[in-house]
């Protein structure tokens, strides 16, 4: 399984590195930490004529957190994330979510902006980055625009990048402190894609639910947001009654697809116990 | 293309194609045969290498990505005696074919040489990206968990 | 003869382990030779076709392209794979060709040899070869095949190839009169050994010596050698095959597949050396496939719960053709499906089905983990029924130690019987129950625990081992004083170089440290066997004990020329020859080295036996299992390395969960693969089944061959299907959910809940 032939680049800046994709005409892929893209090329499932390698363009591997969230470099990589001891106050959701990311060599090179640019429907990155309404900042030739998740993530492993153009960062608005969240999946094994999961976050008026973000990962052909089950929950207190509502509601609401791991029908029952589960843990 | 880096301590350069992945280059154009290619679509962990002291699959990353770079395969952690690792290996049976094994031993150095106290749970995680048909995983851990206090006692190995 | 144990029966570290844990070993991908070429294999990608045109010329005209080779270039008539085991006239038809001629027959299937400067260049090359297929209907299911719309063998007129029968006793009157009958459909579904080396060979045609070297052997090398020598028209004398450093067989690497014809065929014809190493997604469309079966069994028992007997029809998918060992499994579904039970009555049909599927093979404990999958489920459903302890039925069945030896059911055609051979069941039965606490764990039966529901099962099994007809060895005790062992058996992972030397050892009554053991290169010995139906130990074992006792006669015999005495005056201690106070060391003992040849004939199976026992927790919303303790307690008469043999029951355990749980082998109604990568065949990681345990036993040694040894390696995996279906059930008895299909997935396990909710729901 031996990759087709392709050139290769390792620019210094993003305008060099936009420069060079846009001079291929959509022939171009960009390589960040590779764990997703080398693996379609040794199955020859991606045939570019040249990669460009982010590696040395500078500033795309911090981690910022302000008033405003979370700012998460393109670089930024999954053993970054997992030792940044502020994340756990500063966005508890997204610690938790990427502790299921795959495995310790891919952690050390799989990175944020290379898993949301991929968008794998059962990825966790892209399934936080669509829970809460992140805003993806993209650089091109035709200068830098800034995206909402939900009109980012446009199909399966299909995103609203041009070809020309690169993630620099992921913002994630800002946490507050008392927020009630939870995140879930399945997988057949540690570190395996998921079957579904599950990222909500709800914060509390009154002790009624308001601003619910319910989000679910491997049920649809890209990250989603459950909008009906947020529709139920809000204005409401947290209750066993509720939670069983809100979990017949995710199970109406979501269609997936039959694979050779498990049948639709059994992708939507999974997901409404994840969502259940994870509503209760939420409360605790 | 030209590369230039650091193998096992020795600085090596050769001339590869962009598409040669780091894997194939140390086995073929360095003869380091002791990096295994057991998937080569980055799941099985037979290939683990060390990037700048960081546990990496070596099938998912091209030779001309580590220009500059110091690689450690299980050759660079060999001497003529067995290590506290690989004995630790040897004395718990944690191999029958050896295949997978340069991989496990790359990727526990790097465990043990950041988390020597790392406990049975850490290490069973860390080595769930790394498949052994043969052993059942168990002598495995078990060889591991001895190896600690030589990591303990005088730092990275 | 004498056999000390000071060698045997030690957990002896491993003499391998020094070079493989360095990555100094020698595996086929690391053999490399001067000036050679790499060859890939363009393979079908339709599933049943037949060939209209290969128009190479694209791909030869690519940099570094210097042969493309098809069927045309093999000569008049496309070598065959000839069978191995059971070769019947009749299963001539379903031989596989070494290239894809008239027709293609499954995804995979080898249709041209690419042979370029790098395996980069020739998979490149692979893109421009136009190989058009006229398509065929596929046959992929059981229904396919019984359907006459599509043969995958015209000639053959249907899609069953054979049909084994297992007999014995009087079925139909036994089961007229039997208090208890019931009857039910299981099926187990295609998985693999999956070893982790990828197969491969480096081939090398000299051809002013006039002799081809091939490395990459493994398991059975010198039966390879006689039918590559017949297929390449060349003497056995110019043959070698070489075995180097193997990643794992589990009687799947080593079989004669088209690539041991290609790769040397191909050497010859490009007169340079030739190098394949197969990748992933290729070994899971190659490498035998194994273990699907669908069957319609009825058990019989009295009311008081004695096991009347077995009756009932299996079929078993086998894939495109009927591989060098495909009907092992099949005939051991039916043989075998008694297990360590008394059943007097039995008749069973096996049925191999061929389809548009990757062909079959055996794969660890072959047939045998399926069987007892059937057998252990009918036994807790019988155990349900007639409302009779499910332990105290197994015991009321199993084998007596007085009733051995005792006869397994017959099998025809190729007939075949065997017996077991020796064994106290009911000791073992017992002795699982104390180590796996099973009293303490029944309190958790059926309890729902932080929403996990709790079940057990136990069930015993049987492991045939030792398969005949013989084994051969070369010892050499060399000027230096040191013993070199040249041995027919085949390394594969277990360990042999360190236990034929701790055998040797005792046998020569010699240092350790002086014995090297060399196997695998067909030069070694005249005429090997190899490894497969765990047969190393006691073949190649007690081959080196006949062969000790040659040399030890030898070693008299020329001491006794420079003493001046008879022979039989001469003492041998301590490697040294003695007479009459005066003592001559082994090392100098001659000017030239001492060697003798030995075989060790058999003709009985071994049989070691065991009991196992599990505890689940059963999530019945996800659907997840989760294995809290599974312990098995063997008997092997004798063990020589009880580091090496633990390491072998819990690493087949893991495998058999991995069977139980996980892996699965998918195939469309197509005939395509959907199952292609690591990513979808699920192997047992670290983190899935932390909690296996595994003792032991050597209570009953083998009667039948002087180690006193049974093989085994294969038994941790055998009743490990039956065994989680059990606990499965037994978690969720509540819902009266029953298991009948393999694996137990999470969805399947969900849909069997869901079921049986919404049965209860109606009642």
């Amino acid at each position: 399984m031996k990759p087709p032939i392709f050139e290769y680049a390792s620019p210094s800046t993003v305008a060099e590195a936009v420069s060079l994709l846009a001079s291929r005409n959509g022939n171009a892929k960009v390589i960040s930490g590779g764990q997703s893209l080398m693996p379609m090329l040794a199955f020859r499932l991606a045939a570019p004529e040249l990669l460009v390698d982010i590696k040395h363009l500078k500033d795309l591997g911090a981690i910022r957190i302000g008033e405003d969230g979370v700012r998460l470099g393109a670089k930024v990589r999954w053993c970054d994330i997992e030792r940044d001891a502020r994340l756990t106050v500063s966005h508890p959701l997204l610690a938790e979510a990427i502790k299921h990311v795959a495995h310790y060599q891919i952690r050390n090179r799989g990175t944020v902006g290379g898993s949301v640019a991929h968008a794998d429907p059962s990825a966790e990155m892209p399934g936080i980055a669509m829970t809460c309404d992140a805003r993806m900042t993209i650089v091109g030739s035709a200068g830098t625009r800034v995206e909402a998740a939900a009109d980012f993530f446009t199909g399966p492993l299909q995103t609203s990048l041009e070809p020309d153009e690169i993630l620099t960062e992921v913002h994630l608005p800002a946490w507050p402190v008392s927020r009630r969240w939870a995140f879930l999946e399945f997988a057949r094994r540690k570190g395996d894609f998921a079957m579904a999961g599950v990222a909500l976050y709800y914060d509390l008026d009154g002790g009624r639910i308001v601003n619910a973000h319910v989000g679910a990962i491997g049920v649809a052909d890209r990250p989603i947001r459950l909008t009906e089950v947020e529709a139920v929950l809000n204005g409401n207190k947290m209750s066993d009654k509720l939670i069983a509502t809100a979990s017949a509601k995710a199970r109406q609401s979501v269609d997936p697809p039959t694979d050779i791991h498990a049948p639709g029908a059994y992708r939507a029952a999974l997901i409404a116990t994840l969502l259940g589960r994870g509503l209760k843990k939420s409360a605790a | 293309m030209q590369i230039e880096f650091n193998l096992n301590g020795q600085t090596v350069s050769a001339e590869v194609e962009p598409r040669t992945t780091l894997a194939d280059c140390i086995r073929n154009n360095f003869g380091q045969t002791g990096t295994h290619l057991a998937c080569e679509h980055g799941v099985c962990g037979a290939c683990t290498v060390l990037v700048n002291g960081e546990a990496v699959r070596s099938c998912l990353l091209l030779a001309v990505q580590v220009q500059g770079d110091k690689v450690v395969t299980v050759e660079g952690l060999s001497g003529d005696e067995l290590t506290p690792l690989q004995a630790a290996f040897r004395k718990h049976h944690a191999l029958q074919c050896g295949f997978c094994t340069p991989g496990f031993i790359t990727t526990a150095h790097a465990l043990l040489s950041h988390e020597p106290d790392a406990n049975e749970e850490r290490i069973r995680d860390v080595l769930s990206g790394n498949l052994c048909r043969c052993s059942g995983y168990i002598p495995i851990v078990e060889a591991v968990l001895e190896a600690r206090s030589s990591y303990r006692d005088s730092g990275s190995k | 003869m004498k056999v000390f144990n000071s060698y045997i029966g030690r957990p002896m570290e491993r003499v391998e382990d020094l070079r493989l844990v360095r990555g100094r070993g020698t595996y086929v991908a690391d053999v490399n030779r001067p000036n050679q070429l790499y060859a890939v294999i363009l393979r079908s990608s339709t599933a049943h076709g037949i060939i209209k045109s290969i128009d190479s010329s694209e791909a030869l005209a690519l940099p570094g392209v210097h042969r493309v080779l098809t069927a045309k270039d093999l000569g008049s008539k496309v070598p065959v794979i000839p069978l191995r085991l059971q070769p019947l006239p009749q299963l001539e038809t379903f031989h596989q060709p070494v290239l894809a001629d008239k027709k293609v027959r499954y995804v995979g299937e080898p249709v041209a040899v690419v042979i370029a400067e790098s395996a980069a260049l020739a998979e490149d090359a692979l893109e421009h070869i136009a190989l058009e297929i006229e398509p065929l209907p596929a046959v992929a299911t059981r229904e396919q095949a019984e359907g006459k719309r599509s043969l995958v063998f015209e000639e053959h007129g249907s899609n069953v190839a054979i049909t084994w029968k297992a007999f014995r006793g009087n079925v139909d009157e036994a089961f007229k009169t039997a208090d208890y009958v019931r009857r039910e459909k299981f099926r187990v579904q295609r998985h693999a050994a999956m070893f982790m080396e990828p197969r491969g060979f480096v081939a090398e045609w000299d051809e002013a010596a006039g002799k081809l070297t091939v490395w990459g052997a493994a398991k059975t090398p010198w039966h390879n050698r006689r039918t590559l020598a017949a297929q390449l028209g060349l003497p056995l004398e110019a043959v070698d095959l070489v075995e180097v450093d193997v990643g794992g067989g589990f009687g799947s690497r080593g079989e004669f597949y088209p690539e041991d014809y290609l790769i040397p065929a191909a050497a010859r014809i490009v007169g340079r050396p030739v190098k394949w190493n197969e990748d992933r997604r290729e070994h899971m469309m190659t490498a035998n496939h194994a273990r699907e079966m669908e069957c319609d069994v009825e058990f019989a028992c009295t009311r008081d719960g004695r096991f009347i007997g077995l009756r009932g029809q299996i079929w078993c998918d086998i894939g495109a053709y009927i591989r060098t060992n495909g009907s092992v499994g099949p005939r051991n579904i039916a043989q075998y499906m008694c297990g360590p039970y008394c059943m007097e009555h039995i008749d069973l049909k096996s049925s191999m089905l061929t389809t548009n599927k990757t062909p079959c093979g055996t794969y660890r404990g072959p047939g045998r983990y399926e069987t007892d999958f059937v057998r252990e489920r009918m036994i807790d459903l019988a155990a349900q029924d007639l409302k009779i302890d499910r332990l105290e039925l197994r015991r009321r069945n199993l084998v007596a130690d007085s009733q051995m030896p005792y006869p397994l059911p017959s099998i025809t055609p190729y007939d075949s019987s065997t017996e077991l051979d020796s064994g106290d069941y009911h000791a073992v039965f017992d002795r699982c129950l104390k180590e796996f606490g099973w009293e303490e764990r029944s309190k958790l039966r059926g309890r729902l625990i932080d929403g996990y529901y709790h079940g057990l099962a136990i069930g015993s099994f049987i492991e045939g081992g030792a398969a005949g007809p013989k084994e051969e060895v070369r010892l050499v005790l060399e000027t230096d004083g040191a013993l070199s062992v040249y041995m027919g058996s085949s390394s594969v992972g277990q360990g042999l170089e360190t236990i034929m030397a701790q055998i040797a050892a005792d046998a020569m009554e010699m240092s350790y440290d002086k014995i090297t053991i060399r196997h695998g290169s067909t030069s070694y010995v005249k005429d090997g066997y190899g490894a497969y139906h765990s047969r190393s130990t006691v073949m190649g074992g007690s081959a080196i004990l006949v062969g000790a006792e040659k040399l030890k006669e030898l070693i008299r015999k020329t001491a006794a020329e420079r003493f001046g005495c008879k022979p039989e005056e001469v003492v041998i201690d301590g490697e040294q020859a003695g007479f009459g106070g005066n003592h001559l060391s082994f090392a100098g003992l001659s000017e030239t080295p001492l060697e003798v040849e030995a075989e060790f004939f058999n003709k009985k199976y071994t049989w070691s036996y065991g009991t196992q026992a599990a505890h689940v927790a059963v999530d019945p919303g996800t659907g997840h299992v989760k294995v809290i303790d599974v312990t098995s307690v063997e008997d092997v008469g004798r063990m020589i390395n009880p580091l090496t043999l633990h390491g072998q029951a819990i690493g087949s355990m893991v495998q058999g969960l991995g069977g139980a749980f996980l892996e699965h082998l998918v195939y469309d109604d197509e005939g395509q693969l959907l199952t292609g990568s690591f990513a979808d065949y699920l192997l047992p990681s670290a983190t899935d089944f932390p909690s296996v345990r595994s003792v032991t036993l050597e209570l009953k040694p083998c009667p039948n061959n002087p180690l006193g040894a049974k093989g085994a390696g294969e038994g941790g995996l055998i009743p490990i299907g039956g065994l989680m279906a059990n606990a499965v059930a037994d978690a969720l008895s509540h819902l009266n959910v029953q298991p009948m299909e393999l694996p137990l997935s999470p969805p399947r396990i969900w849909q069997l809940v869901e079921k049986a909710e919404a049965a209860r729901a109606k009642a």
